[in-house]
């Protein structure tokens, strides 16, 4: 039951905000969030002590075999804390704003938390794909109706290119669902046990076909190309929801469904698929140095965090995958921040260019401060949550293949380049005409910069209670791949 | 059964109605008849019997069918809004009356269980449609749409006619299921090569009907010609109806001869597939989307035609049903749009008239938009389902590539009916409040809700199927 409140309680609020359009739609959905934040703790706290965490099932669609199931392990409890954890900072960085009262757009953020929700939930294929896909639908609008320069074509591009992406998720799973034994099943335990016996190259064209679209969902190099313009343009909290939570739905996708599914189709495909994810490490850190626009290169620096993240899990190791869970929550933690501090610029200057911004400092320390800080998370210096992830994913890369950990590596530099460079031009320096009198930090802007700092800091000294938490489930999936 | 006699009664007296009463009277009446039709239709639920000297059966297969096209017909009489105040150039009597009998024709159609009745259903319905497509005098895209309408479904006609007459010819009998008996006793030497051409000729006179390719030409002028109204009427009923009835002859007795037919069958379905998406992708007007978009469905569901499993029987029902409703949701809002444009614009049915929508209307534009979401087959929608219960059913039988190109034209789908959901949402335009009449209202959001619910819970009807 408890499983079933998380899911739908942010739909409910959602829909009631979307039809009756109250005043109070800032208020009623931090409330909400809140609430479900403090839910899904219980239940995290509930399936850490339950042996083989909770699991929820009901009929769906009997005649066909689907069930609607839910499940908390180790794998996916960390990717619920992120998404319960997130929203509620991503609702008040609407505060103040002109999107605060704005009911649909509140409506539509709650229900997006749903559709995430229900994705990493899901115990059942068929169910993972429906909210897979239904997470769409929100966010389309999202970015579409509030979207900035020439949002219709870009918000178009982003829609088509993932769904495209997803159908071939769909034969997939068809196919696997209809290999399973007697009237069929799409339960994801009975679709290992299925796909695990299947011959060597329909396990690798199998294994191409989720890849596809998970890569294209996280994205990773070369399906990556609609995602800077779709964050560029996007409401900045639509952003924080594709780049902090959705794009983990990729990832998590590659955990839950491609390594225990696919074991021989890995040994086929699986180095090219590693060598993509770290050729867009390097190119998307790359691309991040020359950006102009400071939310594009945020996006490319989503872009080749990811990429690292995909090549720690197809490298199969417990610490890859490990350091892959941990680095989802802490990206996650970091790239709302930051993006929430271009937000917090571009709201007083009306500019992102980087070239235009500078001496901020001078106006606003809090800022600075927590810009820094957000930035070394993302960076990965030690004592901020970045590292751990970062550091246990070149661990896995580099025990993978020693030359493909070397070029990994590198990322750490160009990452510091682009970052550093990013905190130099707008924070330091002198200030310019659009920066002069940089008002500072709003009590509700503090509320939520401060905290996400602390999380960063927390979850640098203080990983294990984290890394113990997933353990468990993570070792449970490394040895189905054994 | 009780359900055809019942409803050629009524046609009649609906005739006689419309000296005594006005407009809004019949149109309440008309869907009186059609809810008393319904029941009497259940009434036989698990009866399976046969009528007329054999000829007519009713199997809970055929009785879904008629209840979906019923239903059909249900809603498009619920959004005639009565033909107009007191326009004297209409005649609502009349059209309800047609209606109720080519609803017969299409009932006859779906449980025919000898070949004539297939022929006279399909006639009833088709005779029933080229008056109500002509229906619009005065209007010369009306008029040239009846007529083409007339000669190639006359034309059609005569294909099935002479198929059905081959078919005779070798077997001796129009009786399906003592067809279906002879073939599979007979050695296959001694069977008559032209009864291949026969089985084939029937096959595509069908498939003239559903609106195939090549055989789809007529669709788009003729659905653009006809009244409003009346084009949702031949998208849902005359479709569902057709389909029905290829369905019950190829999985029936034509199903020893499945190597006669499959690939000619496979083949137009991917044609279909690719001629209707593609070519949906380049109009201006939403009618013609929306036409293209009927050939493309005609394609997805051809793809399951081959099989007489319990499972493609539910999937082709499934999809029936969500297809309706998506469709008549999508063409009531036109036919609001565009009345409301026709005094604003030039051309009241192109995309451009649904700009702004959503700012005055956002329940229209709720409406239309999980309309498109269906038809384009996104999760929380109907269509979601039925496209993949027909993709799953036709993957089970190891048919693999034919359903790739379903799934990449369905992805192509997803860019035109999108272009209805950006014009309503993201373009800027001026459209007021709409006034829509509170029977309309109702149909429209029983619609609507009809396929967000069977989006999430598809078994509250799968199950029955």
């Amino acid at each position: 039951m408890s499983l079933l409140f998380i899911l739908f309680f942010p739909l409910v609020i959602g829909a009631i905000l979307l039809v009756a359009k109250p005043k109070q739609a800032f208020a009623i959905s931090l409330i909400a969030s809140i609430i479900e934040l403090v839910a899904t703790l219980l239940v995290l706290k509930d399936a850490a002590a339950a042996e083989n965490g909770l699991v929820f099932t009901k009929p769906w669609i009997e005649e066909a075999g689907i069930s609607f199931s839910l499940w908390v392990d180790g794998v996916n409890g960390i990717l619920i804390a992120l998404c319960a954890l997130m929203v509620p900072f991503i609702v008040a960085t609407t505060a103040n704003s002109d999107k605060a009262n704005n009911s649909q757009y509140q409506g539509l953020m709650l229900a997006m938390q749903t559709a995430l929700m229900g994705a990493f939930l899901a115990k059942d294929a068929f169910l993972f794909y429906f909210f897979f896909e239904a997470s769409l639908l929100p966010i389309y609008f999202l970015a579409a109706i509030y979207g900035g320069e020439n949002k219709n074509a870009i918000t178009f591009k982003f829609f088509v290119y993932t769904l495209f992406g997803s159908l071939f998720l769909l034969i997939g799973l068809i196919y696997v669902y209809l290999v399973t034994p007697g009237s069929h099943s799409s339960d994801i335990e009975t679709l290992y046990q299925t796909a695990i016996m299947l011959p060597e190259h329909i396990q690798g064209n199998l294994f191409l076909a989720f890849f596809i679209a998970f890569a294209i969902k996280m994205p990773i190099f070369p399906f990556h190309t609609w995602q800077p313009d779709t964050y560029t343009v996007a409401p900045t909290q639509a952003t924080m929801l594709l780049s902090g939570i959705m794009l983990k739905m990729g990832t998590y996708g590659l955990i839950r469904l491609v390594l225990p599914m696919f074991p021989l189709g890995i040994i086929t495909w699986g180095n090219t698929a590693v060598i993509l994810s770290v050729i867009g490490i390097i190119y998307g850190s790359i691309i991040a140095i020359q950006q102009k626009d400071a939310k594009r290169l945020l996006a490319y620096s989503s872009f080749a965090h990811v990429g690292l993240m995909s090549a720690g899990i197809l490298s199969q190791s417990l610490e890859g995958i490990q350091g892959a869970l941990y680095q989802m929550l802490s990206h996650g933690i970091n790239i709302v921040g930051l993006f929430f501090i271009i937000e917090i610029i571009e709201r007083r200057t009306k500019s992102r260019e980087i070239a235009q911004l500078g001496g901020i400092t001078q106006y606003s320390y809090v800022l600075t401060v927590a810009f820094v800080i957000l930035s070394l998370g993302s960076v990965a210096l030690p004592l901020t949550n970045g590292f751990i992830g970062e550091f246990l994913l070149l661990k896995s890369v580099f025990d993978y293949d020693m030359i493909l950990g070397i070029v990994a590596g590198i990322t750490i530099i160009l990452g510091a380049v682009y970052t550093l460079r990013l905190i130099q031009k707008t924070m330091f320096g002198n200030f310019s005409r659009i920066t002069k009198d940089f008002e500072d930090l709003s009590a509700a802007e503090k509320w939520v910069l401060i905290p996400l700092c602390a999380l960063v800091l927390a979850g640098g000294v203080y990983p294990t209670w984290i890394l113990n938490f997933t353990e468990p489930g993570v070792q449970a999936l490394v040895s189905l791949l054994k | 059964m009780t359900a055809i006699i019942a409803l050629s009664l009524f046609g009649i007296s609906n005739l006689f109605l419309g000296f005594w009463f006005p407009r809004k009277t019949i149109q309440l009446i008309t869907l009186l008849f059609l809810v008393v039709s319904m029941a009497l239709t259940v009434s036989d639920w698990n009866h399976e019997l046969l009528w007329f000297g054999n000829m007519f059966r009713t199997t809970n297969t055929s009785i879904n069918f008629s209840l979906i096209l019923q239903l059909a017909a249900f809603f498009v009489v619920a959004f005639s809004k009565a033909f107009g105040q007191d326009d004297e150039h209409t005649h609502p009597a009349e059209y309800y009356a047609i209606m109720l009998f080519s609803v017969v024709g299409a009932i006859l159609m779906v449980s025919f269980d000898h070949m004539i009745v297939l022929f006279v259903g399909l006639e009833i319905l088709s005779v029933a449609m080229y008056v109500l497509t002509g229906s619009d005098k005065r209007n010369l895209r009306s008029n040239e749409a009846a007529i083409k309408y007339f000669l190639m479904g006359s034309f059609t006609t005569g294909i099935l006619l002479f198929g059905i007459t081959l078919v005779y010819g070798a077997t001796r009998s129009f009786y399906i299921s003592n067809i279906g008996t002879i073939l599979t006793n007979t050695a296959p030497e001694s069977i008559p090569s032209f009864l291949f051409i026969g089985v084939l000729l029937v096959i595509v006179g069908l498939l003239f009907k559903v609106s195939a390719a090549p055989f789809h030409f007529w669709t788009p002028d003729v659905y653009e010609g006809a009244p409003t109204i009346f084009t949702m009427f031949m998208s849902t009923i005359v479709k569902t109806a057709s389909f029905a009835a290829l369905f019950h002859l190829v999985s029936g007795i034509f199903g020893s001869l499945y190597t006669v037919w499959v690939l000619p069958v496979y083949f137009i379905s991917m044609l279909t597939l690719v001629v209707g998406n593609i070519s949906a992708v380049y109009q201006q007007s939403v009618k013609r989307m929306l036409a293209f978009s009927s050939i493309s469905h005609a394609g997805y569901l051809l793809l399951t035609v081959s099989s007489k499993q319990i499972t493609t029987t539910s999937s082709i029902l499934f999809y029936s049903l969500s297809y309706t409703l998506a469709t008549v949701v999508a063409f009531a809002v036109l036919i609001l749009v565009s009345e409301y444009q026709s005094a604003r614009v030039e051309k009241p049915e192109n995309f451009s008239s649904f700009e702004g929508l959503a700012k005055n209307n956002p329940g229209l534009a709720f409406c239309f938009t999980i309309s498109m979401l269906s038809l384009a087959g996104i999760p929380l929608t109907a269509g979601f389902w039925g496209k993949f219960f027909i993709f799953s059913d036709t993957f089970s039988r190891n048919i693999i590539y034919p359903v790739i190109l379903a799934i990449l034209m369905s992805a192509v789908g997803i860019y035109y009916y999108f272009k209805g959901i950006i014009a309503v949402y993201l373009k800027a335009g001026e459209i007021e409040k709409i006034e829509i009449p509170a029977l309309f209202k109702m149909a429209l959001w029983a619609c609507t809700l009809g396929t967000i619910i069977l989006g999430v819970y598809p078994s509250l009807v799968k199950s029955v199927f």
